[in-house]
């Protein structure tokens, strides 16, 4: 077994080698007639595909047989390790993981090269940095860390088991979408070199390369709120993000490329920020392997990281030579990027298209810095500071306020140029509710609910919360009203109902509306996360019979009792929950021991409404075996996983071809040309 | 001319706001243990906030909470607390950088000294393109301006409108 997925490592890696070789060689010498090469080269591409695929099987077959004479399999699995988790096993390791990742740039690489017709040129160099990349994970694989390599003298009769905080459901699927994330940013940046050696015309490429990041960065998206919700639900902390390193790690490549999915309408529609778009395909692409590279290297502490090894050093190579390789070429073809209009006022959709990228950029930039400066302040002063949660809250959130403002104002700007009687015109209504709102939040008694009451003067926590809830009002009613304007033109025109205009209006123009769907979708998280403020929490040691009260919970602890199976033993908290008088659940906080790895883990239990979840811990026993239960009341954390939702729903309707306008539909001229104008002029 | 004092007094409103944030803070002792957990590292490697660390079996987490618990029961004051916590542990207990010390205080000021200078940069950014030339028209081809160019582009709206 090993050995068959050893071979197919090497057959790979020359298949990868003669893919990029073939294809550099076919486009150098394009007017030698070596088309036959450069098609050699596209099937060779196709071939790694197949046979990294092939490797990645034998490991997967490999844990569900419990083959444990190589060695990956042996410490990362063991027998009694449930059917599903096997298959996790292949991304749970070092060696597994970069193999998975080799085959995910095969899964992307196979379906470009399938689609090389749309544009044979661009496409064939595409296809050659792929291969680059690609040699550069074979070339891991096979001579740093292989995920092959066997155990010495006799064999053990069971390994040593997956990570317990690894078997949970949501493990089996948060890598994948992370890495399909991570791994597809390759894609467009491949897009964009190529493009850029070739000194593309037009913008047929930006268009190609849009529709991979928009999927990308779905991916992405769902990737790092899987691993929030992952993180809330097994963890035990009762938070959902820590900004750990590695956390950073994959928000980072996240808020660039959100950043380049917003300036890449300016070249799209006014031939504009083409050297910015460059420069921001490739800091995504950078940034994920930067990511990795602080992952694997070791060089910065976290709770995710893997083993220290040599493969860091390999990164920084990669990382090096990439950037090398698009600096030179960005400098030779640059005269090629030149912008073909004018910007005309500062109040305008380029204008905050700009601001727009200021912000996300400025945001990574925080988020990289906070994640370097232990290492700075290590090699500047000898001693080693810890950036933590109350420093990005400090930095991060004031920007974070800022882009919601753009958010509400961006979409209802005009290109070119807004006059200030549309701005009013668009604003007052939207500003007005926003304020009603946080005026009302002000207003009302604090025990109606977390958001109630709310003073800002107490705790700046309160005046970020009240903030972001009044903001996100604001992005709501000018989304709200951009719906309403167009349905209303198409009411008109058509006599249908608001509602059926207003899909029609989506059919029309999905890249937008999904695209409004998706600011929707970021409101709600948005309110989600602004109900940490409200957080609260308890611990107590409970012997049966015992009561804690935590908001207008009262906890009484039921029976407290033991279980066991093949994989593990756990203990378990009974805890019938009331409200009032009136018992409305009974929750089981757990505590496991993984019997192959002796390693244990709490896993909380969770009522969640839409007010607020109820998180119960169980922290551990005291001397006399009685349990300690630790209870978090989190309010509006359910609103995350609705927004994150409607997030993906709005991209995956943004990436829906548009439904052609009907034909022979008059349209009169609109009465003011400003009133209309932000309601019609494309994305 | 009404708009100075107009703009003077919300810049004061703005002051006074920012003072009440500087000067109000949690005064009840279990809010400052929570205030104050939630400033601090547990030591034993696990990264996480004092008050959020729950890893099976920690030998610090537990001694750690203790020691504030005493402290804040004390009426020490924050940065006492700090201070104390930063003597036994090391620097590496505060969960932020502190603003001591030049390199501390340029891990707080970046980010702004960015956000200030990237501000400038778009700024700049703009009013070059403004006043930019318009691209170069073909030999021949007179620009269109003014209210022809205002006809085309009320044209142009009309054949994009829904």
């Amino acid at each position: 077994m090993a050995q068959i997925g050893s071979y197919a490592l090497l057959l790979a890696l020359a298949l990868s080698v003669y893919c990029f070789l073939a294809g550099l060689l076919s486009l150098i010498f394009e007017n030698a007639g070596l088309e036959r090469v450069g098609e050699s080269a596209r099937r060779a591409g196709i071939a790694t595909s197949v046979v990294v695929l092939l490797a990645a099987v034998v490991l997967v077959v490999a844990a569900f047989t419990n083959d444990f004479s190589i060695a990956y399999i042996f410490h990362h699995s063991n027998r009694d390790l449930p059917g599903p988790y096997k298959f996790a096993v292949l991304w749970s390791g070092q060696e597994g993981s970069l193999l998975f990742w080799s085959l995910l740039l095969a899964a992307y690489g196979f379906v470009l090269r399938l689609r090389y017709k749309t544009d044979p040129r661009l496409f064939a160099y595409a296809s050659v940095v792929l291969a680059g990349v690609q040699i550069f994970f074979l070339s891991l694989l096979n001579f740093a860390a292989h995920p092959f390599a066997v155990m010495e003298g006799n064999l053990p009769a069971d390994g040593k088991g997956l990570n317990v905080l690894l078997q949970y459901p949501e493990m089996v699927i948060h890598p994948p979408m992370l890495y399909l994330g991570y791994v597809g940013f390759t894609v467009p940046f491949a897009f964009a070199l190529g493009a850029l050696i070739m000194k593309y015309p037009g913008e047929k490429w930006i268009h190609i390369t849009r529709r991979w990041t928009m999927v990308t960065w779905g991916f992405l998206t769902c990737g790092i709120f899987l691993g929030a919700h992952w993180a809330y639900s097994v963890l035990g902390w009762g938070g959902y993000w820590g900004w750990d390193p590695v956390e950073n790690a994959s928000f980072m490549p996240w808020l660039v490329g959100t950043a380049f999915l917003h300036s890449v309408m300016m070249q799209e529609k006014r031939g504009m920020l083409k050297v910015w778009n460059m420069w921001l395909v490739f800091a995504t692409f950078w940034l994920a392997i930067l990511g990795t590279f602080l992952t694997r290297s070791g060089i910065i502490s976290s709770v995710h990281a893997f083993a220290q090894s040599s493969i860091g050093d390999w990164f920084a190579w990669f990382l090096a030579i990439t950037f090398a390789v698009f600096v030179f070429f960005f400098f030779k073809n640059k005269n090629h990027l030149r912008s073909e209009h004018k910007l005309e006022s500062l109040i305008s959709r380029e204008s905050s298209f700009l601001f727009n990228n200021l912000l996300f950029v400025l945001l990574c930039f925080v988020v990289l810095w906070g994640t370097w400066f232990p290492k700075i302040s290590e090699l500047l002063q000898g001693n080693k500071v810890t950036v933590g949660a109350p420093f990005y809250n400090r930095v991060a959130i004031p920007v974070a306020l800022l882009l919601l403002v753009l958010t509400a104002v961006g979409p209802l700007l005009a290109w070119r140029k807004t006059s200030l009687e549309s701005l009013k015109r668009n604003f007052l209504w939207p500003t007005i509710g926003a304020i009603a709102v946080a005026v009302f939040l002000m207003m009302t008694p604090s025990s109606w609910g977390a958001a109630f009451g709310l003073k800002p003067w107490v705790d700046i926590s309160y005046f970020y919360s009240l903030m972001a809830i009044a903001l996100s009002v604001l992005v709501t009613l000018t989304v709200a009203s951009e719906f309403y304007r167009g349905g209303r033109v198409i009411s008109g025109h058509t006599g249908q109902g608001m509602f059926a205009s207003m899909v029609q209006l989506t059919h029309r123009n999905t890249r937008r509306y999904g695209g409004y769907i998706v600011h929707f979708g970021v409101v709600v998280v948005i309110i989600g996360l602004a109900g940490a403020a409200f957080n609260q929490d308890k611990e107590m040691e409970m012997k049966n019979g015992d009561q804690m009260n935590i908001g207008s919970y009262t906890l009484i602890c039921r029976s407290f009792t033991e279980d066991e199976n093949p994989n593990q033993y756990s203990q378990w908290a009974i805890l019938d929950v009331y409200k009032g008088d009136k018992k409305i659940d009974t929750m089981t906080p757990v505590r496991e021991f993984y019997k192959a790895n002796q390693q244990a883990s709490t896993k909380p239990d969770i009522r969640s409404t839409f007010k607020e979840d109820l998180y119960l811990v169980y922290e551990g026993q005291n001397e006399k075996g009685q349990p300690i239960i630790k209870a978090h009341l989190n309010p509006l954390v359910i609103w995350i996983w609705i927004g994150v939702w409607i997030i993906l729903g709005g991209t995956v309707l943004a990436l829906v071809p548009n439904a052609p306008a009907p034909v022979g539909v008059s349209v009169p001229k609109p009465k003011l040309v400003e009133h209309a104008a932000p309601a019609v002029t494309g994305d | 001319m009404e708009s100075k004092p107009i703009l003077r007094r919300a810049l004061q409103c703005v002051l006074l706001c920012l003072a009440l944030f500087a000067f109000v803070g949690a005064g009840d002792p279990a809010a400052r243990f929570g205030a104050l957990g939630h400033q601090l590292m547990c030591i034993c490697g696990c990264g996480q906030i004092l008050l959020e660390c729950n890893h099976v079996g920690c030998p610090s987490s537990d001694g750690m909470r203790n020691e504030l618990t005493a402290a804040v029961d004390r009426g020490d004051s924050d940065s006492l607390v700090q201070q104390a916590f930063v003597q036994k542990y090391g620097p590496t207990v505060l969960a932020a950088p502190p603003t001591t010390g030049a390199v501390n205080r340029a891990a707080w000021i970046m980010p702004f000294v960015a956000l200030i200078a990237g501000f400038g940069i778009v700024i700049f950014v703009v009013r070059a393109w403004k006043n930019r030339p318009a691209p170069a028209v073909a030999d021949g081809l007179r620009p269109i301006r003014g209210a022809e160019l205002e006809q085309f582009r009320d044209q142009a709206r009309k054949e994009t409108d829904l």
